[in-house]
């Protein structure tokens, strides 16, 4: 068995789709859904955990490639930029799984365990230098 | 605290340090490799040996602007309202000349009113994108004169179109800090991030051990004239800062276990580098400016050496109540703690789980420290000598609300 994290984007034309349903369905999948945003232009987004054995995630990662959703290649809706991210830690205390972390104890660079991130965004509103974002 | 009114002895003197650097000789360490280097050497013949400890630090700083000159317009303005980006700035000075605020906000901002305010755009993001080389926009306004007549301009610039961008910033480099906490039971938000209520996080602001002035608790080295590293700026301090107060409560080291000495620091604009001049949005509260400082201190004898040795177990900064105590003006502290304790991610008080933040990017400041030991050993630094010490016995005053009779 296998989980994998995975962000998904529905163009308007799959939006009547039952994609959820498909892959519980035909692919045996237990989802567990951190965020889902439908937007104005009646566009989805869809960030989700999937676990299954590894031939049916990869069959189901097939399904929906053949289909029109768009699969982000990063599987993740919350991304920090490094290029704006100065290190500070203010995030530390509100990132409530660790995700946002420190290894290194001399360097005190933060780091980004991505497996551990809920997309809570509490990160988003609490970094003071606009590094982490949300992709919708 | 020791009462200095003069300049230490010295071992060895500016000129004879100046000169290894420019023969590229000069052996330089930063704050952080200083402590074990001391350790294992012993500090004498670490005093012979070392010519120069490098401190940094890089933390929001409000006390920073700079002045602007735009040039003259073709027929030309007297500027009496100006805004960049929709940002003003202050023109009550000459004709085309302007002071941007990093704190300004932009023009229609609703601040707190749909509290807590996001602010995502101000005065230290406007300094940013300057730096950054980013085309930005003026509007200006003027009553009109006879040698100045226009009266409304607006056009786009970078930051090589302006004769002189120079950063005049009152106070920077806080000796030390407070940490912000909230007793109460609602969320706060603070220049310090966001509190939650009940004790549950803290946040503090100090590189600790890697610090200007905490390796330099009694401004020895660092004075009126010393020449530091503003955002990749060669520039100066040119004043005590705004609020320096040498006296406060000291360990039996002498570094200050709360806010401390300031400096006035001002560099070129045009020469500093982007990632080290940062805004800054916080929620609730407002605008600032991160800054990158790196200052280096000459070994002028053991005693100087001594103390850039300090390390994060023996600095102390003051746990405080933003709900409450802060904005009250009350003494009360909740605790002291080490720097080497906030650096945990939590912490304990009163038997409670604290989680810890922190405002302040120690990994930025090794790297600046790391910058300017390379420069220095490259001969690309020289030091200056203080004009003039930094007062070392001065309190602070209040502001007295009082009636006019
Ligand atoms: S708060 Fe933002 S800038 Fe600071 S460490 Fe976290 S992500 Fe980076
Ligand atoms: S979204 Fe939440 S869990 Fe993910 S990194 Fe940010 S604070 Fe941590």
């Amino acid at each position: 068995m296998a989980t994998k994290k995975i962000c998904l984007f529905l163009p308007k034309s799959e939006m009547e789709k039952p994609v959820i349903y498909h892959l519980v369905k035909d692919y045996d999948l237990v989802i567990n859904i951190f965020r889902a945003k439908i937007t104005a232009e009646e566009e989805g987004y869809l960030v989700i955990d999937v676990n299954g054995t590894e031939e049916n995630i990869e069959k189901a990662m097939e399904y929906m490639r053949d289909s029109n959703v768009i699969l982000n290649e990063t599987n993740r809706g919350l991304q920090r930029d490094p290029d704006k991210c100065v290190h500070c830690g203010n995030c530390l205390s509100h990132c409530p799984t660790k995700a946002l972390h420190i290894e290194d104890q001399r360097t005190r660079k933060i780091e980004f365990k991505e497996d551990l991130c809920i997309e809570c965004l509490a990160c988003v509103r609490n970094c003071p230098f606009g590094a982490c974002y949300s992709i919708f | 605290m020791k009462n200095h009114t003069v300049f230490p002895h010295s071992m060895k003197t500016y000129e004879e340090i100046n000169k290894k650097i420019e023969a590229r000789k000069a052996v330089v360490l930063t704050a952080d490799e200083i402590i074990d280097y001391v350790e294992k050497k012993g500090l004498d013949a670490a005093a012979k040996e070392v010519d120069v400890v490098t401190t940094a630090t890089f933390g929001p700083m409000c006390s920073s602007g700079c002045f602007i000159n735009f040039g003259h317009s073709k027929p030309k303005i007297r500027m009496s309202e100006a805004w960049i980006e929709d940002v003003l700035v202050y023109t009550g000075i000459a004709a085309v000349d302007a002071y941007l605020g990093a704190t300004q906000l932009r023009h229609n901002d609703p601040a707190n009113m749909y509290y807590p305010g996001d602010f995502t755009y101000g005065g230290g993001h406007v300094i940013e994108e300057l730096v950054a080389g980013k085309k930005l926009q003026l509007f200006a306004l003027s009553y009109g004169t006879d040698e100045y007549p226009l009266r409304e301009l607006r056009t786009y610039f970078t930051i090589n179109d302006l004769n002189q961008v120079i950063m005049v910033n009152p106070r920077n480099c806080y000796q030390n800090y407070n940490v912000a906490i909230n007793c109460s039971e609602r969320p706060i938000y603070t220049y310090l991030g966001y509190l939650k209520p009940g004790m549950k996080n803290l946040t503090y602001c100090s590189a600790g051990q890697l610090s200007p002035l905490l390796n330099d608790p009694f401004y020895e080295t660092i004075g009126i004239g010393t020449k530091v590293w503003l955002a990749g700026a060669q520039g100066h301090v040119y004043g005590e800062g705004t609020q320096h107060c040498p006296n406060v409560e000291r360990g039996e080291n002498g570094v200050p276990m709360e806010g401390g000495g300031t400096l006035a620091l001002t560099a070129n604009m045009k020469e500093m580098i982007p990632g080290y001049v940062r805004g800054v949005s916080l929620k609730g509260y407002g605008i600032s400016l991160a800054l990158g400082i790196g200052i280096p201190i000459p070994v002028l004898n053991p005693d100087i050496l001594k103390r850039t040795t300090v390390w994060d177990r023996d600095i102390y900064a003051p746990v405080i109540d933003y709900s409450l105590d802060y904005p009250q003006r009350n003494s009360h502290i909740v605790c002291r703690m080490s720097y080497e304790e906030l650096k945990k991610n939590e912490v304990i008080i009163n038997n409670k789980v604290v989680e810890v933040s922190s405002l302040s990017s120690y990994s930025k400041a090794l790297e600046i420290a790391e910058i300017v030991k390379d420069d220095i050993k490259k001969g690309d630094f020289l030091l200056s000598k203080p004009i003039k010490r930094l007062p070392v016995e001065q309190g602070i005053n209040s502001l007295v609300v009082r009636k006019k009779n």
